[in-house]
């Protein structure tokens, strides 16, 4: 039982750093061009 | 491939593209791994552990896809000098890196209950400790030729030839589990061969796919950012000199 208590922390902590990791990835590269792009329009007087 | 050339033409296909890779590729990929973490059932050795399968091994498809693209992109940077092929390159250094980063984690989170230890320097893990380092390495190297190309240099060719030999380290993380004596398993999925369980190959093909589609999403969105940049820089350079 303890055993298999322990294996489920694993498998949280590994998911866990997998999911927010890949949404972090999401979320900053579409921060990152919504700024740039806002940007350019902003220098072309847009 | 010339027709993509054209950045407005690119751009018109990114616009629509971006959401729906991101969409639909978060939807498959989360969907996969929640299936693989609820509903699969644990395997006979690995127990529950085998659950970080369905990101493991994705992340570990992807960081490896993401360097042949820049190796791709850098040949054809070179061979053919089409202009988005830098870009692209560069675009998808930070995704790979990403994906290379979460592999080497949930590894080591993985390798704790299976093996009894975070971290062995066997062929496996440490080439694949490298690929992360070469993308620190690209990053930083695409980030100066780019301040270097405003001031008309050649560092982008310099850029270019550091991806391609990069690549050489991708057969080398393939083959390491056969070359090389390693507590890491040899390849479970070879050309038209599997060695997983339909049970846990399904979620994980299906994982893959989604996963596949957000890094083709996130590349794009970094291709817009980097277009927007390099117009941005140049309306203000012509502004500087009129």
């Amino acid at each position: 039982m303890r055993e298999g208590l322990e294996q489920w922390d694993y498998v949280v902590a590994a998911l866990t750093i997998g999911v927010i990791g890949t949404l972090l990835l999401v979320g900053w590269s579409l921060a990152a061009m919504i700024r740039a792009e806002r940007r350019r329009d902003k220098v072309r007087g847009k | 491939m010339h027709g993509f050339a054209n950045p407005a033409r690119f751009l018109r296909l990114a616009r629509w593209m971006m959401p729906l890779l991101l969409v639909s590729g978060l939807l498959l990929s989360m969907g996969a791994v929640l299936y693989g973490a609820l509903i699969v059932p644990p395997d006979r050795l690995m127990g529950d552990t085998v659950r970080i399968l369905f990101i493991h091994v994705p992340s570990a498809w992807l960081g490896m896809a993401g360097w042949s693209t820049i190796a791709i992109a850098s040949l054809v940077e070179l061979v053919w000098r089409h202009p988005l092929a830098a870009i692209a390159g560069r675009a998808a250094a930070v995704p790979g890196a990403t994906f290379t980063a979460i592999c080497l984690i949930t590894g080591s989170i993985w390798a704790r209950p299976t093996w009894g230890t975070w971290w062995v320097w066997d062929g496996r893990l440490t080439s694949f400790l490298v690929l992360l380092f070469l993308y620190f390495g690209y990053i930083a190297l695409s980030g100066a030729a780019q301040r270097d190309m405003a001031g008309g240099g050649g560092g982008s060719r310099i850029t270019a030839i550091f991806g391609l030999v990069g690549a050489i380290n991708i057969p080398i993380i393939n083959r390491s589990v056969v070359w090389w004596n390693s507590l890491h398993q040899p390849p479970s999925i070879t050309a038209g061969k599997s060695a997983i369980d339909g049970t846990f190959l399904w979620p994980l093909l299906i994982a893959a796919l989604g996963f596949s589609l957000v890094f083709g999403g996130v590349v794009l969105a970094r291709m817009r950012t980097l277009l927007a940049d390099i117009q941005a820089e140049a309306r203000l350079r012509r502004k500087a000199m009129a």
